[in-house]
């Protein structure tokens, strides 16, 4: 117990909670912004994992970091747009399609990679870049603060902002309002003169980009190669961190904190004496107790709140 | 017309089918620098010669095992998706009754296949139990249960079954005892193609002779109105999550008494789960298309396989065909004109003659 509490309270550990939360948190935002438009997109596993693998190769290519991430961006919003042909206009399931993106972005990757860096597991044998680490100014001067918060990936701060972004962009723009007029009622928002099809068009094609800068900081930031299924479920996570912050930006953001605890845990805690197997499984249980635990107040809520309407409704003696 | 309907669903499935292999044609004639081989090995290398075909054969069990347990859940309209972690645990806890209950030959694969069948039910039924008691999405606390499941059977395998005399992270061997025998010889064609054929008419018959199958799937259909109609569709909805699940565990079992001296799949979920989300589909969830549909899968596999000890295209290149054929199948809007078109010309061809009509509106 004292070897955990040691390991809990430091820097260090702060550190890599923001570390580790940062895909799960881009991941969550782009479950957001499609759930808002009434598209669960749980393609965002294979998304990352895909974009992970174009912004190694693309910045190995162009020798730069910066053209690497462009173009993983690039790809990311292709996916969603491709996933919206889909769904939208050949209307497969969206589940369906969302799970054979996902086979293709982890068959497609082995494949792609074994061809171009002729290995199947890891690409090492290229000389990809990373994106830069920022050392904020008088921030890492501070002790405590400065270290937990200072001098990380450009990716991770940027993922705070996008918070602050996509806060903005649901409540206060017309197109964040059209996504969840949408949302809300499809019907409604079509009586009004919103294509719907066309806002869940673009929901998921921002869904899609959203979730690229987490499959590139995965690869050019978390660590700096691409490796097979490096993802390991983030995308997932994310759809139960996004349900959880009640879909919410603000939410979603402090439910990926408390996942990218855990997944931090996990990696601090393979230095105990535990099973490391034990250890591995946090997050995933992390992610199922808490998915439960949300449900299930939410419908506790719901029920009270029919109980109190009905009581209303009942006629008075 | 029904039969028009029926013809023209497979006329779309084929279509899809060989639109994905087109396009996976191309992509072997665009990589490779022995187009020829590669093509030979992927197309016919499974006929060259009775092993091959053997290993065909082989891959069909598990994929019809996996594909059934899809099939269900999707029929009553789950999406549980732990058909992959049913399969693994499935097999972790039969290695647990193979080796540490002895028992005679003939009761011990019987045994440790309930068993196994028996974990997967209890595995599936986990997420169905949060939805309709909770709410929770089976669909992601599904996938999340899937990771839990490789990670605490792993710990189980290293910590009680490990055999430290072994150079890999594997357990003990398993006893002759419970291994299921070969049917063909000269390969390794076992019994669990037959009790896999079995499952098949068994899930036959439950889907369209029993009223069980009839409430799941007008539950899938349409759930609703399955409850008005007086329906318990969360009871249906359960159970068909631990038929999926128990099917799902006993093909797991069925694999490692089948093929495997070991319990060895310690680097990674062996993915038959997701397979039977594909086999699902390219049946369109009828148990009788599903041999058919597992047997096309392997077959691709196992052509893959050949292409990529042959020649220089890797045997991943079957994900991309998977996905194409997923999407094209289940695509509702795929060739939806030419069915317009169909149904148009089929209802107006009987039809009098126009002023006709119209004057008997008017009467």
């Amino acid at each position: 117990m004292k070897d955990f509490l040691q390991i809990i309270f430091t820097t260090q550990f702060g550190y890599s909670v923001l570390r580790v939360t940062t895909p799960i948190l881009f991941a969550a935002l782009a479950a957001l912004v499609s759930d808002r438009a009434g598209v669960i997109n749980i393609a965002l596993e294979g998304i990352m994992l895909i974009t992970a693998l174009t912004g190694v190769l693309f910045s190995t290519w162009f020798h730069s970091a910066w053209l690497g991430l462009f173009m993983a961006v690039l790809m990311g919003t292709l996916m969603g747009m491709l996933l919206g042909y889909f769904h939208l206009k050949l209307k497969t399931n969206v589940i369906l399609a969302a799970v054979a993106l996902n086979l293709l972005a982890s068959g497609g990757t082995i494949f792609v990679l074994y061809l171009i860096a002729g290995d199947k597991g890891i690409s090492s044998s290229l000389a990809s870049k990373v994106l830069p680490k920022i050392t904020i100014p008088l921030l890492d001067k501070i002790p405590v603060l400065g270290p937990i918060f200072s001098g990380h990936n450009v990716l991770t701060y940027f993922a705070l902002l996008s918070v602050f972004l996509m806060h903005y962009f649901i409540y206060k723009t017309p197109l964040g309002m059209r996504i969840r007029a949408v949302g809300e009622s499809p019907e409604a928002a079509d009586s009004v003169g919103i294509g719907v099809k066309k806002t869940q068009f673009i929901a998921l094609s921002l869904s899609g980009m959203i979730a690229a800068f987490g499959g590139a900081y995965m690869s050019m930031g978390y660590v700096s190669w691409f490796s097979r299924d490096m993802t390991a479920g983030r995308g997932f996570i994310a759809l139960a961190a996004e349900a959880m912050g009640g879909a919410t930006p603000i939410g979603s953001f402090f439910t990926s904190l408390l996942f990218g605890f855990f997944d931090a845990l996990s990696n601090s805690l393979q230095l105990l004496r535990v099973p490391s197997e034990f250890v591995q499984m946090i997050p995933y249980v992390a992610t199922v107790v808490g998915l439960v635990l949300y449900t299930a107040t939410k419908r506790k809520q719901y029920q009270r709140m029919l109980l109190k309407i009905g009581r209303q409704m009942e006629p008075k003696e | 017309m029904k039969n028009k309907k029926l013809a023209f669903e497979s006329l779309r499935t084929v279509l899809a089918v060989a639109i994905s292999l087109v396009i996976a044609l191309v992509t072997i004639l665009l990589v490779s620098d022995v187009p020829g081989v590669a093509l030979k090995a992927f197309l016919f290398g499974p006929l060259d010669s009775m092993r091959h075909f053997g290993n065909v054969l082989e891959m069909m069990i598990p994929l019809i095992f996996t594909g059934l347990a899809v099939g269900i859940m999707f029929q009553a309209d789950q999406f549980n998706l732990g058909a992959e972690g049913a399969f693994f645990m499935g097999a972790v806890v039969s290695s647990f009754v193979a080796i540490l209950w002895p028992m005679p030959a003939f009761i011990h694969p019987v045994v440790t296949i309930l068993m196994g069948g028996l974990t997967g039910a209890v595995f599936c039924g986990i997420p169905a139990l949060l939805k309709v008691k909770w709410g929770a999405s089976e669909l992601v606390s599904s996938l999340m249960f899937n990771y839990i499941a490789f990670f605490f059977g792993l710990y189980l395998i290293n910590y009680f079954l490990r055999d430290p005399n072994a150079g890999a992270m594997v357990s003990f061997l398993l006893p002759a005892t419970a291994k299921l025998p070969v049917i063909i010889p000269k390969t390794r064609v076992h019994f669990g193609l037959i009790i896999a054929l079995l499952a098949v008419a068994a899930m036959y018959f439950f889907n369209y002779r029993t009223r069980w199958g009839y409430k799941n799937r007008l539950t899938g259909f349409n759930s609703l109105f399955a409850e008005y109609a007086g329906i318990k569709t969360a009871a249906v909805v359960i159970s068909a999550q631990l038929i999926g699940g128990f099917i799902a565990g006993a093909g797991g079992s069925i694999e490692l008494l089948g093929l495997y001296r070991r319990f060895s799949w310690t680097a990674q979920l062996p993915g038959y789960g997701w397979s039977g989300v594909i086999v699902a589909i390219l049946a369109r969830r009828n148990p009788a298309y599903i041999p058919l549909a597992a047997f096309f899968l392997a077959y691709l596999r196992i052509g893959a396989d050949l292409m990529s000890r042959q020649s220089d295209v890797q045997n991943e290149i079957v994900a991309i065909i998977q996905a194409v054929m997923i999407i094209l199948i289940a695509a509702a809007g795929f060739l939806e004109k030419a069915q317009y078109k169909m149904v148009f010309r089929d209802a107006t061809k009987n039809l009098p003659k126009a002023d006709n009509t119209a004057q008997e509106v008017e009467g």
